[in-house]
């Protein structure tokens, strides 16, 4: 299974320079890949039905971060939808995409999202599992992007990397306190663990984590609207990615974990609710579409709703409804999608309203759309029937609330009834227009999407294929043997059959209603927008704003603001640190220490305090200058004085420096000016007099603490054996903590490239022709 | 605002100062010294040069860029540390050699270490000193 995971991922990399060199037969070449790995996996059937398959490929030194591969009936399931759907799609994408500008990339990212979405569904193990996840994002964001000289297709590929990375972060946080409860990243572990997961007290945190990353990987209410945002990427990608596959995701997941935390009130009330309100809302804002493939967007959330409300409903008729509906949607779904894209191309548009009677001009991607739409409104011979059977079973012996919940299901099934007629009559049936630029689709247009439509007859003429493939995959979910038995026509009248009949007739009913819908549909289409798309909206807009007012705040671009802010805020921290733990208190020898003072340090004291005043009270600059200048030299001699000659002789050159650069500017200064108001300086001075009472009064207790360092002692005596040198200062710098050195001279020099780009390029200065130009 | 004395005393005073940041840089092992100082010595003298006649003709004294000089620094801090990583030590490990040479003493890659971070301080200090000096001047012109 790495293998295949492997071979998908290098393939995606060739794909460009094939694309280069056989711009014709390049869909087809990278087709093969997919086409391969179904035929493997279909080899590997029987393995996997029975005891499963397992790889185990440790790569990293923490324990139970293994890459490990299974392959069960759900891992089955969903890798054959993917290698099978994706093997169409390649084909279909290589007449799709011909003789667009970077076709290449196409493939090659349409390949390294398979690679992704395999690795995902035969995943054993959370951490592989989460790995993979954020590769799909990463690749559907790429794809959305797909026309990324568009404002709109980046705007939208950038809300669905928003959406599904946020999710993504949840889930990250959710696996982790998963790993800590159960004691193990691997899923099949975690399954046998169920009742310690359960009765953890992060049991409901875990559950509400999970959620987020599944409903926004895949597309549950509140965050359902990146999807009809991301149909601006080509078809082949809408009909791969966010309909047959990457959004399954999030269906997968559940599907995957609820052995270990399904089963409970909570998982049921939760994920039921959740699919319930996305199965409403999404196929009845599908109805009001007038671009084929939002539509069919809608219609796919509203699907992803079902399925999430048969998980979380869980039982073993509605785990068997879910498999069975995942199957026949991947099917009718993609192959629906395909059809879109083919009268795009052929036509030039997707808009139903100028659609009609295409029916004799493209005979072939009617008939593909004819099977899929009896699939996907659930008539019998097709797979969705046996699907929509079981959902109405499900949901009659769910065995509480039943009414509510058939009525709930009843109505988002008449939304499908009503799709696949706007997919079939409405576009084919009826008198032809004629288009400008019409020109016949080539032969993958619409053969990739009779192949989908055509399996979904032969699943449903075949139920012992269907049963065993599904069963399977419920089995994985439910979490014990489950048999599906299915036939091809039902043979006797069962509530369910009625079910069926009204959800038809209802569809029908509505369908040739669907004008007197409209203002309803309107405002539930304005609800939805205002609601969750116009809080993100508002958060994706609100937090640049947000940051702005922060950043204006403190960084005004006022020096005086910025020592503010910086002595406030260490000054709340040491104050609020002494107040909180209690420090010690003052020395209680201050005074018989200040008599130690000897003269000369008495009168260096002064000089620097004069100093001082004179920089406070300068009306000149000369003076402010030469006061500093006073300062700094009597901190110098401090120095000597008390034994530092390398940090004084350091001061000495720095304070010559700092003159040379006064002359340098001197006369570009504006003078000394006193522009604070008043209470601006009394709040500085304030400020400023306790930072400085602070660090005197710390510097003080410090001092006169003992202070047993060993430190002092070992560098003083390793100096000389270790360093080969006596000056300790030196050694330390060039030696003992050399890295400390090489790091801070790297930030001297990108700080002198700031500062040279503050100097030398103002806004509105042209760049000098200095040799240090850029 | 060429002073004649200022520049005559710059001629003798500007070896003087490049003399000295070197005696600094070679006994700051053992005395008070050392590249940053030795660093800021140098860059002091070529300051004084183009306050005496001008930042093109310090630059071309200077014959590198200031930001080439700041790279070769970081450049020879790095490197200096490797042969103690190829020795099999952590990287930086001084390694020194037993070998007395006349003035510069035993050479050590702590040396080489020391001359990056002086190479470093003068790219640095240089790079501000002449584009102040540089705003200066074409503010002049």
């Amino acid at each position: 299974m790495l293998n295949a995971v492997l071979a998908a991922f290098v393939l995606a990399f060739a794909a460009p320079l094939v694309a280069r060199h056989m711009p014709r037969q390049v869909g087809t070449i990278a087709a093969l890949l997919p086409a391969g790995i179904f035929v493997w996996l279909l080899n590997q059937a029987e393995m996997a039905l029975g005891p499963g398959v397992v790889e185990r490929w440790p790569w990293s030194p923490l324990p139970g971060v293994a890459l490990t591969f299974r392959l069960d009936g759900l891992s089955l399931l969903m890798a054959l939808i993917i290698s099978g759907v994706g093997a169409l799609i390649l084909f279909y994408a290589g007449a799709y995409m011909h003789g667009q500008a970077q076709a290449g990339r196409l493939y090659a990212l349409l390949l390294a999202f398979m690679a992704s979405m395999l690795g995902l569904v035969l995943a054993d193990n959370l951490i592989a599992l989460f790995v993979f996840w954020e590769l799909t994002s990463i690749t559907s964001f790429l794809l959305i992007g797909w026309h990324f000289q568009e404002e709109r297709s980046r705007a939208a590929a950038l809300q669905a990397l928003i959406v599904t990375g946020g999710g993504g972060l949840a889930l990250l946080a959710g696996f982790v306190l998963i790993g800590l409860v159960g004691g193990t990243w691997e899923i099949a572990e975690l399954s046998a663990q169920a009742g310690t997961l359960q009765d953890s007290v992060v049991y409901l945190p875990i559950l509400l984590l999970l959620w987020l990353g599944a409903a926004s990987k895949s597309a549950q209410f509140p965050f359902h609207f990146w999807l009809p945002g991301a149909m601006v990427a080509p078809t082949p990608v809408s009909a791969y990615l966010h309909s047959a596959t990457m959004v399954k995701a999030g269906v997968y997941l559940l599907a995957r974990l609820s052995p270990a935390l399904g089963g409970t009130s909570e998982w049921s009330l939760l994920f039921m609710v959740t699919g319930l309100v996305t199965l409403l809302l999404g196929g009845w804002l599908s109805l009001k579409q007038n671009d084929m493939k939002r539509m069919l967007a809608y219609s796919t959330v509203s699907s992803l709703g079902l399925l999430v409300t048969l998980l979380g409903l869980g039982t073993k008729l509605a785990t068997e409804a879910a498999a069975l509906y995942l199957l026949a949607h991947a099917l009718f779904k993609g192959a629906l999608f395909m059809v879109a894209g083919a009268i795009d191309h052929a036509t030039g548009t997707r808009d139903l309203r100028r659609l009609r009677g295409l029916a004799g001009a493209l005979p072939t991607s009617a008939l593909a759309a004819g099977l899929a739409g009896l699939s996907m409104a659930g008539l019998p011979l097709l797979a969705g029937f046996a699907a929509k059977e079981f959902i109405y079973e499900a949901a009659l012996f769910s065995g509480g609330g039943v009414w509510i919940l058939t009525l709930l299901l009843l109505a988002g099934n008449v939304a499908f009834v009503v799709v696949a007629q706007q997919m079939t009559l409405r576009i084919f049936a009826g008198a032809s227009l004629s288009f400008e630029s019409f020109h016949a689709p080539a032969i993958p247009l619409w053969l990739a999407a009779l192949v989908p439509g055509a399996l979904g007859l032969a699943l449903g003429l075949l139920p012992d294929v269907t049963a065993t493939l599904a069963g399977a995959a419920a089995r994985a979910i439910y979490g014990a043997p489950v048999t599906i038995h299915l036939f091809v026509l039902p043979g006797s009248v069962t509530p369910m059959l009625l079910l069926s009949a009204l959800t038809i007739a209802a569809g029908i009913l509505l369908y040739r209603r669907r004008v007197q819908l409209e203002p309803w549909l309107n405002w539930l289409d304005q609800g939805a927008r205002l609601g969750p798309e116009g809080a993100f909206q508002r958060l994706v807009e609100g937090l640049p704003h947000f940051a702005a007012r922060v950043t204006a705040l403190q960084q005004n671009g006022r020096l005086r603001s910025y020592v503010l802010w910086i002595v406030g805020t260490w000054l709340l921290l040491l104050g609020l640190t002494w107040a909180l733990r209690g420090g010690p208190g003052l020395p209680a020898n201050l005074l018989v220490r200040l008599s130690d003072l000897r003269f000369h340090e008495l009168i260096l004291v002064l000089v620097i305090l004069a100093g001082l005043a004179s920089v406070m009270l300068a009306n000149t600059l000369m003076t402010l200058i030469v006061s500093l200048g006073v300062v700094g030299i009597g901190t110098a001699i401090v120095f000597i004085l008390f034994g530092a000659p390398d940090l004084a002789m350091t001061q000495f050159s720095i304070e010559t420096l700092g003159v040379i650069l006064f002359v340098l500017v001197l006369y570009r200064l504006p003078g000394v000016v006193r522009l604070s108001p008043r209470r601006t300086v009394l709040r500085d001075s304030i400020l400023t007099g306790l930072a400085g009472a602070v660090i005197t009064l710390m510097i003080l207790i410090i001092t006169d603490l003992p202070l047993v360092s060993p430190l002092k002692t070992w560098f003083a005596g390793a100096s000389e054996p270790l360093g080969h040198g006596h000056n300790v200062v030196n050694v330390i710098l060039v030696d003992f903590r050399a890295i400390d050195t090489l790091g801070e001279i790297t930030v001297l020099g990108i700080a002198a490239i700031g500062i040279f780009a503050l100097l030398k390029l103002r806004p509105g200065r042209k760049v000098a022709e200095g040799k240090d130009g850029p | 605002m060429t002073s004649i004395i200022l520049v005559v005393a710059t001629r003798l005073i500007f070896p003087l100062m490049l003399m000295f940041s070197l005696f600094l840089l070679l006994r700051g092992h053992d005395a008070p010294g050392g590249g940053f100082v030795g660093g800021l010595m140098a860059a002091s003298a070529f300051a004084l040069f183009a306050l005496a006649t001008s930042v093109t003709r310090a630059r071309d004294a200077l014959r590198r860029s200031t930001f080439r000089l700041i790279g070769i620094g970081l450049l020879f801090a790095f490197v200096s540390g490797l042969p103690g990583l190829f020795a099999g030590s952590p990287f930086l490990r001084a390694l020194w050699t037993s070998t007395e040479l006349p003035v510069i003493g035993k050479l050590s890659s702590v040396l080489l270490f020391d001359t990056g971070v002086l190479l470093v301080v003068v790219g640095v200090t240089l790079t501000i000193v002449f584009a102040m000096a540089e705003a200066d001047e074409e503010e002049e012109e």
